[in-house]
Formats: structure tokens, C-alpha cells, sequence
């Protein structure tokens, strides 16, 4: 079980409310794919991501980017019980889709950058801390079930 | 750009409180001196490296040196520094942090990275 102090359940939903789950989910995937173009190896079949533009207008990246956050959301609605929340999830993404652990940290990290970008002052640093901690709390729990 | 001050508030500390082992004899207040110097100390190297880009491993060999035989910081560390440097970036310039730019930072920032630790073995 995780320990989540009031200010960090408070930081976490307070920037929750403020996010477009599909804008910032398309933004922080196709994101992704750019700053860590190795990442692009588990989307080989959503077309054009030739350049920068072609993978932010892509619109199979859009879609998945907004799938993933909405997911991603079930963690902020269930922060005392993230592990059981994402177990199915685990299993697969160590059985069938075979992707990489390391890629979960990546884009946690890299949606931080994004709320950061998209909500300025307000994403203040003890907001920062506390969304460090869920995503790397998310990140253990899909990395969880890997064997 | 206020470099110094955005260092300070770079939030490493924060977010990543087993960073502060390496600094057991500083004030992690907000607005510390400590702190802040440090942080425009690590400001004018990256200053420096901005400038060097061509000749990185030269321009920053004694740093190197020195976290290699003296300071010997794990180099996890370094990660953590520039991922919450590009976190200040963003939210001081919302706008300007684009996908290309990121990536650029990010290489860069992984560079200096590498080369402040490439002498450690």
C-alpha cells in the first residue's frame, strides 16, 4: 500500500481537473515518440511517423495517446489501490505486448513535462513531487506482474 | 534568461529526496542560499557547455575530473537533474518547450551527462 499524505491526494486531483485527457494524452504519446524515437518500435503499424509533424497529426497515435491517459486516470481514481488496478493491465504488457518496463518511467516522466508545459505556475513543485510519485507508483504496478 | 534563479527552483530536492544525500550539510528550505548558489553553479557549467557544444569532453574536463575522483556522484543523479530542469523550462515557458526542442535539450543534457561521468572508470 502507497502513503499518501492529504497535500500529495490533493496536488494530484487538483492538476487532474485541469487536464483534457484527450489533448494531453495525444500530446504527451506522440511526444514520446519524438524525444525517444527508439519508443516508435511498438507503434510499427500506425502509419506515417516519418517527421515530428507526421507523428503529432497521426491519428492512430492521437487516439492511443488519449486510450493510455484515460488509464492512466484510473490510477488518480484509485490511488490507495494502483497495484490491483492495474494488474490485467500488467500481465498485458509483459505477455503480449512485450514492451519494455523502462518505456512506462519514460512516459511518466514525459507527461510531467507536459502538464508542466500545459499548465505553467500552476504546476507548482510540490505538484511535481507528488505526480513523481504516481507515476512511479503506476510504473511499478504495470511492471509488476513481469517475469 | 534568470538561469540562476531558474536552477534554484529546479525542484530535484523535491521530487527526488535521496538527491539531497550528497548535500547532508545544507539548508533545503525554500528560498535557501545554499541552495540557490549551488544551483548558479551548475547554471554557468551548462552556460559553458552551451558554448561548447563542439568540444564538450574538453571544455568540461576538469568538471569531469572532478565528480570522478571527488565528488562521485552516482549517475542516476544526472538524470534526475536534467528531467527536472526540463520540468522548470516547461512550466516557465509554456509555450516554447515543443517536441523538437525537447528533444534537443534532452540530447544535450544526456551529453553533458555522459561526459561528467565518463572518467569514473
Amino acid at each position: 500500500m502507497v502513503n499518501w499524505t492529504a497535500e500529495e491526494k490533493q496536488a494530484i486531483s487538483t492538476i487532474w481537473a485541469k487536464v483534457d485527457i484527450e489533448k494531453t494524452g495525444a500530446g504527451a504519446l506522440s511526444r514520446l515518440l519524438v524525444v525517444y524515437p527508439w519508443t516508435q518500435r511498438y507503434f510499427s503499424n500506425f502509419g506515417n511517423m516519418s517527421s515530428p509533424t507526421a507523428i503529432e497529426g497521426n491519428p492512430r497515435v492521437r487516439a492511443h495517446g488519449k486510450k493510455v491517459l484515460t488509464s492512466f486516470g484510473e490510477a488518480v481514481k484509485n490511488l490507495d489501490n494502483v497495484k490491483a488496478t492495474f494488474d490485467k493491465l500488467s500481465h498485458l504488457h509483459s505477455d503480449k505486448l512485450h514492451v519494455d518496463p523502462q518505456n512506462f518511467r519514460l512516459l511518466g516522466d514525459n507527461l510531467i513535462i507536459v502538464l508542466a508545459a500545459t499548465l505553467g505556475k500552476d504546476f507548482t513543485p510540490e505538484a511535481q513531487a507528488a505526480w513523481q510519485k504516481l507515476v512511479g507508483v503506476v510504473a511499478a504496478a504495470l511492471s509488476r506482474h513481469y517475469h | 534568461m534568470q538561469r540562476e534563479r531558474i536552477l534554484g527552483k529546479t525542484g530535484t530536492f523535491l521530487s527526488f529526496p535521496a538527491t539531497k544525500t550528497y548535500f547532508p550539510h545544507f539548508d533545503f528550505s525554500s528560498r535557501s542560499r545554499q541552495v540557490r548558489a549551488h544551483g548558479k553553479k551548475v547554471a554557468d557549467a551548462l552556460t559553458l557547455a552551451v558554448n561548447h557544444l563542439d568540444d564538450l569532453p574538453a571544455a568540461l574536463s576538469s568538471l569531469s575530473d572532478l565528480h570522478a575522483q571527488r565528488l562521485k556522484v552516482d549517475p542516476i543523479n544526472f538524470k534526475f537533474l536534467s528531467h527536472c530542469l526540463l520540468v522548470t523550462l516547461a512550466r516557465h515557458h509554456p509555450g516554447n518547450l515543443n517536441p523538437e526542442v525537447h528533444a534537443s535539450l534532452d540530447k544535450f543534457l544526456s551529453y553533458v551527462s555522459s561526459v561528467l561521468t565518463s572518467k569514473y572508470r
